[in-house]
């Protein structure tokens, strides 16, 4: 399963790409491919204030429905709204055009708490297994 | 956990396994969306070798299977095979069932894996001497073959499928395997459903998507399994019939012999049906985007007024579907009804199943 190096993780399975003050969010590569097609999407709304652990949207494949979580507390500056058209999207570039959400930190502290690409690989053996 | 004879054709062919009542069954092979659209299409070939199968024989088999069931088997010639209910004596299904009219002598029945030990116990309830009740279910594998294309693939093994009508049998041989062909299936398609002995199921398995190749015949799991036969609106037993909602309730009158005699249940069906229906399943189509789930609410007047007992995307509409249970009362007087979608109301519409059009 590929997990870029360059970016951080959840034990949920999202990804966190930072830049400065503002992170992108997405799923990774594993969960895509845990779901299969993913056939809706839900996203929160531009300018909403977001904490880390609550969830801010949700995913479904044909059979089930999986939430998001907030990696990073924050407020959202942008959604990828070409995905509630085409969810597909998250399982062809779940790192790239796959991207969800756009958020100004408010509590960089937190960036701590999220996994090395190692870490999460190790993870995601385990839950394999 | 039980297997079928193929779970290890499945795990080496990349199949997602999950639990599935008790049984470790393959979900889908290489996506639940190009599994539906290869049957719609193509064909497709399922494992659902953990249905049970349920034999009995004897003189009084089919007075025994008349009496604990809904439909009237003095319909069936033999090689025929017609749904019906297994009753209960609350007026209840605890199984929706295909029986099978081997001879004048012979009863084979097909249930649902979740239910197999169920229904025999009930069986054995109700057994009489002149009736012997014997559990295949170990020893057989069944198979269903369905899509358009089958018609393709079954000629190649020597079957002209549209020589079959519908819910007839012939028994017919594969590679040397002994095959009971039932023209029957669960996605609305042209195809049959293949009994055979379960030692034999990798060959016969492996050997029909080798007939199927050039036809794009695919094995395929149980979601897409469940997309297409929500799309035709077929009752799954344990969602939109069970032993707390009625045959009548669930739309199966028509499967509900009033004038056949007899049978385990029967006066509380009459005298439902006397007292009107308070309840009924419906269909629901989403008018706006969104995927209905089992257990959420129906809506109408701001008003809970029911609840969805299977929901999916259609993968043919692009459009959330489900059945419901509704009060009756508002299906005359409400005019908008809305599924309540993790607290969102999304629009629905009430429809007779099936939410597609087929042959």
């Amino acid at each position: 399963m590929n997990c870029p190096k360059d970016l951080k993780y959840t034990s949920e399975h999202e990804w966190v790409s930072l830049d400065g003050n503002t992170a992108l969010v997405g799923i990774t590569d594993y969960a895509q491919d845990q779901l299969g097609d993913i056939v809706f999407v839900e996203l929160p709304e531009e300018e909403e204030t977001i904490d880390q652990g609550d969830t801010f949207g949700v995913v479904e494949s044909t059979k089930s429905v999986s939430d998001l979580y907030v990696p990073l507390s924050g407020k959202i500056l942008e959604t990828n709204d070409p995905l509630l058209d085409n969810p597909g999207i998250l399982n062809e570039d779940p790192y790239g055009d796959g991207w969800m959400i756009k958020v100004e930190l408010s509590n960089p502290d937190e960036i701590k708490e999220l996994l090395e690409a190692e870490a999460y690989e190790q993870l995601i053996k385990e839950e394999g297994a | 956990m039980n297997k079928t004879p193929l779970n290890h054709w499945h795990r080496e062919h990349g199949a997602k396994m999950i639990d599935f009542g008790g049984w470790e069954m393959p979900v889908s092979y290489e996506g639940i969306l190009a599994e539906h659209h290869g049957v719609r299409q193509a064909c497709g070939l399922f494992d659902i070798c953990h249905m049970g199968e349920i034999e009995i024989k004897g003189a009084g088999a089919w007075e025994m299977i008349q009496s604990l069931t809904s439909n009237d088997v003095r319909r069936l010639a033999d090689g025929q095979a017609q749904y019906s209910l297994l009753m209960n004596s609350d007026g209840y299904a605890i199984d929706d069932i295909l029986v099978y009219r081997r001879s004048a002598d012979h009863v084979l029945l097909c249930v649902n894996a979740a239910n197999t030990e169920k229904d025999l116990a009930h069986l054995l309830a109700h057994a009489r001497p002149d009736a012997q009740i014997i559990d295949l279910s170990a020893d057989t594998a069944l198979l269903a073959l369905q899509g358009p294309a089958s018609v393709d693939v079954l000629r190649r093994l020597g079957v002209e499928l549209n020589s079959v009508p519908r819910f007839h049998t012939l028994d017919i041989a594969v590679a040397g395997v002994p095959v009971l062909f039932s023209r029957t299936g669960y996605t609305g398609e042209a195809g049959c459903e293949l009994f055979f002995p379960a030692a034999h199921a990798v060959k016969v398995w492996e050997l029909l998507l080798a007939a199927g190749a050039d036809a794009h015949c695919r094995p395929i799991g149980l979601a897409a399994r469940d997309t297409l036969r929500l799309e035709m609106g077929y009752v799954l037993y344990g969602h939109e019939l069970s032993e707390s909602i009625t045959p009548l309730e669930a739309g199966l009158e028509w499967v509900i012999r009033w004038d056949a005699g007899d049978f385990l249940g029967k006066s509380h069906l009459q005298a439902q049906k006397q007292a009107g229906l308070g309840r009924q399943v419906v269909g629901l189509k989403l008018l706006e985007k969104g995927i209905p789930r089992e257990g959420m609410n129906v809506v109408a007047a701001d008003q809970p007024v029911g609840r969805v007992l299977s929901g999916t995307l259609s993968p043919m509409l692009q459009q959330g579907i489900a059945t419901a249970l509704i009060d009756r009362a508002v299906l005359s007087g409400a005019s908008e009804f809305f599924v309540d979608i993790r607290g969102k109301m999304k629009k629905a519409q009430i429809i007779k199943p099936p939410f597609i059009q087929r042959g």
